[in-house]
């Protein structure tokens, strides 16, 4: 391999120091969505569907209004009649018309859980009670809940067909997206060895611990404010202000700490609901979800059936490639499709290519994006299908992988050239790695498969002001879900050169920073980043400016030198003023001291990467344990290592979880059984073992750090990682997913 | 909405006078199954009756060979007493894996008990030993067998005041020894799919003496296999004895299809659960592999 051309040295990049927000986290001080109170606040409660699918005949809030304590009721009808508009927020794109039907429901609910009515009372207990009291008087319809149910002709339509027509038959097919290049057909019919299968799996949720929740005031004048948590404040601010047809700058939203999002809180459930209630009510209103409302109302990853076909020569060189995939959208037209083409084999060099995906109404609450959103779920039958390859090629499968690996330049699906991308250099780390060549126990298997994930950048705002004492307070419009406030504290402290303490960064509020997308797409750490770079070297242009002035020396005679201005030539040669120092005597020289950097991100590249699980198989009870699992990803740059190893191993949990227990299960009424952490199995710590990171570090060059995102890449390989493994401990493939021990025991012992 | 009045007496006298005094009253143990219920409104008694104030029904105690352990003991509290876990290794695991440990620590096997899930982990184990309950009640006290308490899911043979008190654990014999396995689909803090707790006695020659075989989760009530404990009477557990035992236990079988687990699945790990269970047992009572 060729030597780096310049081996750069860093002061606090890939260092590890304290999140300078977990003193308040583990101290139980930090105010999340549900601790957030208002002086006068009236609790609000929803009530919601028992019907998977109904019209709305009727709703009778008589009752509720009557009693003592309430102070507002809403239903649908108090929100406004919107024209279809479709809202860019940062993780796709969404209908108004939807986002407002699925806050409260209008003339029908489509899945149970959809909220159709709200009440605000002075205690919790009267707004429930007042909430039991409504009326609704429902003509239920047949509902739909798999995925090829809802496509056969008869099925029932979850959207109403388009008065007079459009021509098209109406179908639940939401959206269709089909990529690729060359003839497959022919390139398959040619191929030495063909593989194929389907892969099926339920919906699952993300899971995050912090249910939703919000409170909400809007007056009189009509301005508002709102404080919440979520995955962006803006779009907290323009999805409730298209919803209510209000100025964006009317509604103030102040973010408050998130327990975890993974792509669930990139919409608004409550907010426009508090919204109605507190303009009725003339008070601050709060809305909060419990588990069952989360399981119930908000989005989970889409359920997939996925037909994989692959071909390939005799030598193991891929030659042809179809997957034809349906996701779940649930009840609203949802996301996953695309990034599900996009991210299904662009990590091969295959020449003929077919990748077509369509998305699936159907009486379920209206998927989310859920980290990597679309990936998983399409990596997984196209990594084990590759495993499979590998077998009946008699090939080593990491070799099998190698001789394919797409490299930089080579084309994606959608034809456009990768870009550098490390995914080479993680499949030589891991054969490197002492795990791959590790000695397997009696009931053991290893499975492996890679994968990776677009990422994004787009617009991002940071404002970085200098206090009298010379210290820097770093202000964004990120939320912090992934530790982006030490990462950008790190990355100014790098630029000006002082310690990491000295920095500080706070997430401001809507009418405090400029618009920022949300915290998503694996975005924060390259686009944000990148303005507070662009920030602080302004800021550090600034200083020297001042010092300059303060010396009486042209500009370009200072210079700044470990956290100084330092004067490089002239009379003045050697003096040093630092930070403090110019801060402290700003009034006399200009002013405060603040740079601003509002930017669209460009550039960014995706991240890739390979794992390696062993499992061993229980073969009387088809329980898999995890035994070790080692996870290799090409991060560009590490800022803050433990927070990128954070990263990669929470993306590992959640991909074991979906891979072995996690599922919705449904009775035949279309209503949810297991709307909490009981029966939706989560992974517990025990059921985990460490999970060993490698970071591989390919830096991008466009990023002054060299970041690349490395939040969503880790949950894509582990579905067909622990699959693989399977199906090496026990011969026997596993399609559907979750691999739960009930499955497993069928497939050893058949089912009976 | 009213709140529950909150009563905590210090004598069972006082306990059994506030539950006949309100049918609706509960009394309370640990509360991790009571108090979760009144939250979420499955249930809303007019009184909850504490009886952690009540010295005797904390601990355990030894009454010549029989081990009492009080209705309030926490679950992680029988784990302190040596001598109980040496007898009944399988009761004090059994009772151990309920919840997580922040739940052990509150949780009491009494209130397991009466709470009348089929799928209560202590309770496979605590029939197996042919453990019994002390009971008090208006009338007096009466001693109960543990598999009599639940009839069905959530109910008991509980009359109206009455609750339970202690647990009185019989004597054991010189080679003997108990266990408790379950199968969930983690591992750990989860409801069993299958339960199954086995009690053996064995003789100097290593013959099963007695035996006790008792399932949870495959019916509307723990179970007692008394033809399955039969199989291994008499045997020295060798391979034919146990095919015979899982026979029986299978046979006993009356589970549900659920969000928990399929009827198949749940009879064929009640099968491999026994024998695991009666040969974990059977090393603690000595016998040779």
């Amino acid at each position: 391999m060729n030597a780096p051309e310049k081996i750069e040295t860093f002061r606090h990049i890939g260092t590890r120091p304290v999140r300078p927000d977990g003193v308040d986290k583990v101290t139980g001080k930090a105010l999340y969505g549900t601790d957030f109170k208002a002086p006068g606040m009236l609790w609000g409660a929803i009530l919601r569907s028992p019907h998977p699918h109904a019209r709305i005949l009727s709703i009778d809030t008589r009752a509720a209004e009557k009693l003592a304590g309430v102070k507002a009721v809403a239903t649908g009808k108090d929100l406004p009649t919107l024209e279809s508009l479709v809202m860019h927020v940062g993780e796709g794109a969404s209908d108004i018309v939807d986002i407002s039907h699925n806050c409260l429901a209008f003339d029908k609910v489509l899945y149970e859980g959809h909220p159709v009515a709200a009440v605000a009372a002075i205690t919790p207990e009267l707004a429930r009670e007042a909430a039991a009291l409504i009326s609704v008087e429902y003509e239920v319809l047949p509902h739909v809940l798999g995925l090829e149910e809802a496509l056969a002709d008869d099925a029932p339509l979850i959207r109403e067909p388009a008065k007079g027509g459009t021509g098209e038959t109406p179908s639940n097919v939401a959206m269709d997206v089909t990529m690729g290049r060359g003839e497959v057909e022919a390139a398959l019919s040619g191929a030495a060895v063909v593989v194929e299968g389907r892969y099926t799996m339920e919906p699952v949720h993300q899971g995050y611990i912090e249910p939703h929740a919000c409170v909400a005031s809007w007056n009189g004048d009509g301005q508002a404010q709102i404080w919440c948590s979520s995955q962006g404040h803006f779009m907290v601010r323009s999805l409730t202000a298209s919803v209510l047809a209000i100025p964006q700058s009317d509604i103030r939203v102040t973010p408050l700490e998130i327990g975890g999002g993974f792509g669930g809180k990139t919409t608004v459930y409550l907010e426009p609901v508090a919204m109605i209630l507190s303009r009725k009510s003339g008070r601050p209103v709060r809305l909060g979800m419990s588990r069952e409302d989360v399981f119930r109302a908000t989005g989970p990853a889409p359920g997939a059936i996925i037909d994989v076909r692959l071909g390939a020569d005799a030598d193991g060189t891929l030659v042809a490639a179809e997957v034809t995939f349906k996701y779940h959208s649930g009840a609203f037209a949802a996301n996953d499709a695309g990034a599900g083409v996009s991210s299904a084999i662009g990590h091969y060099r295959i020449a003929n290519t077919r990748v077509s995906g369509i998305e699936v109404l159907c009486n379920r609450p209206a998927a989310k994006a859920y980290r990597a959103p679309g990936a998983p779920q399409v990596n997984f039958a196209v990594e084990s299908a590759m495993d499979e390859l590998a077998i009946r090629l008699g090939m080593d499968p990491l070799e099998l992988r190698m001789k394919n690996a797409a490299r930089p330049g080579d084309l994606q699906t959608s034809g456009l050239p990768w870009g550098e991308i490390g995914w080479m250099q993680c499949l030589e780390a891991a054969k490197a790695h002492p795990h791959w060549s590790a000695p397997l126990g009696p009931n053991q298997g290893r499975g492996i498969a890679g994968g990776y994930w677009g990422n994004y950048g787009g617009p991002s705002t940071v404002n970085l002001s200098v206090a009298e004492d010379g210290t820097f307070t770093v202000a964004t419009g990120s939320p912090d879900i992934g530790g982006s406030r030490a990462s950008m504290a790190i990355m100014a402290a790098e630029v000006l050169e002082v310690p990491y303490e000295q920095v500080r960064c706070v997430v401001a509020d809507t009418s405090s920073i400029g618009l920022s997308f949300v915290t998503g797409g694996s975005r924060t750490t390259f686009a944000t980043g990148m303005a507070t770079v662009e920030a602080a070297r302004e800021v550090k242009r600034l200083l020297c400016e001042r010092a300059a002035r303060t010396w009486q020396v042209p500009a370009q005679h200072v210079e700044w030198r470990d956290g100084h201005a330092v004067c490089t030539s002239g009379e003045r040669q050697g003096s040093k003023m630092s930070a403090a120092q110019v801060a402290g005597s700003s009034l006399h020289s200009g002013g405060p001291v603040t740079a601003t950097s509002a930017l669209s991100a460009q550039g960014w590249l995706p991240g890739f990467g390979f794992h390696i699980c062993d499992v061993e198989v229980d073969q009387e009870t088809g329980h898999v344990s995890i035994v070790r699992y080692t996870a290799v990803q090409d991060v560009g740059r590490a800022i803050h290592a433990d927070y990128v190893e954070g990263q990669i191993q929470g993306g590992v949990a959640q991909g074991i979880g979906w891979a072995l227990n996690e599922t919705y299960i449904y009775n035949k009424d279309g209503k949810l059984e297991n709307p909490g952490f009981l029966d939706y199995r989560m992974p517990v710590a025990s059921d985990m073992p460490m999970i060993d990171t490698v970071m591989v570090e390919v830096p991008n060059p466009v990023h002054p750090y060299g970041v690349k995102g490395v939040g969503e890449v880790p949950i894509v390989p582990p579905l067909a990682a622990v699959a693989n493994a399977v199906r090496a401990a026990t011969g026997k493939r596993m399609r559907s997913l979750p691999m739960s021990p009930d499955k497993v025991h069928a497939a050893l012992h058949g089912e009976g | 909405m009213p709140s529950p009045a909150f009563h905590a007496p210090d004598t069972v006298e006082g306990v059994v006078a506030l539950l006949s005094g309100d049918p609706t009253a509960r009394p309370l143990g640990g509360g991790t199954d009571l108090i979760v219920q009144m939250r979420s409104g499955r249930i809303a008694p007019g009184a909850v009756v504490d009886l952690k104030r009540i010295a005797a029904l904390s601990g355990v105690r030894r009454e010549g060979d029989v081990f009492v352990i009080g209705a309030a003991t926490r679950c992680t509290a029988l784990k302190d007493n040596a001598d109980l876990c040496a007898a009944w290794p399988g009761v004090v695991e059994a009772a151990n894996l309920i919840g997580s440990v922040q739940v052990r620590n509150r949780a009491t096997m009494a209130g397991n008990l009466c709470n009348a899930s089929p799928a209560a982990d202590s309770v496979p184990a605590l029939v197996a030993a042919g453990a019994t309950c002390v009971v008090a009640g208006p009338a007096g006290t009466r001693e109960v067998a543990v598999q009599d308490i639940p009839v069905s899911p959530g109910k008991t043979s509980l009359a109206s005041g009455e609750f339970v008190v202690e647990f009185r654990l019989p004597a054991r014999g010189a080679r003997a020894g108990d266990a408790y396995l379950r199968s969930i689909p983690r591992t750990e803090m989860d409801i069993a799919v299958v339960g199954v707790g086995a009690n053996l006695d064995l003789d100097a020659e290593g013959t099963c003496t007695a035996a006790r075989i008792a399932l949870g989760a495959v019916a509307p009530t723990v179970v007692l296999v008394e033809a399955a404990g039969a199989a291994l009477v008499g045997t020295k557990l060798d391979d034919g004895a146990l095919s015979a035992m899982v026979e029986a236990v299978t046979a006993a079988c009356a589970p549900i299809d659920d969000k928990r687990g399929t009827v198949a699945y749940r009879k064929a790990m009640a099968g491999v659960l026994a024998k695991r269970t009666v040969q974990i047992a059977a090393e603690r009572a000595g016998a040779k592999a």
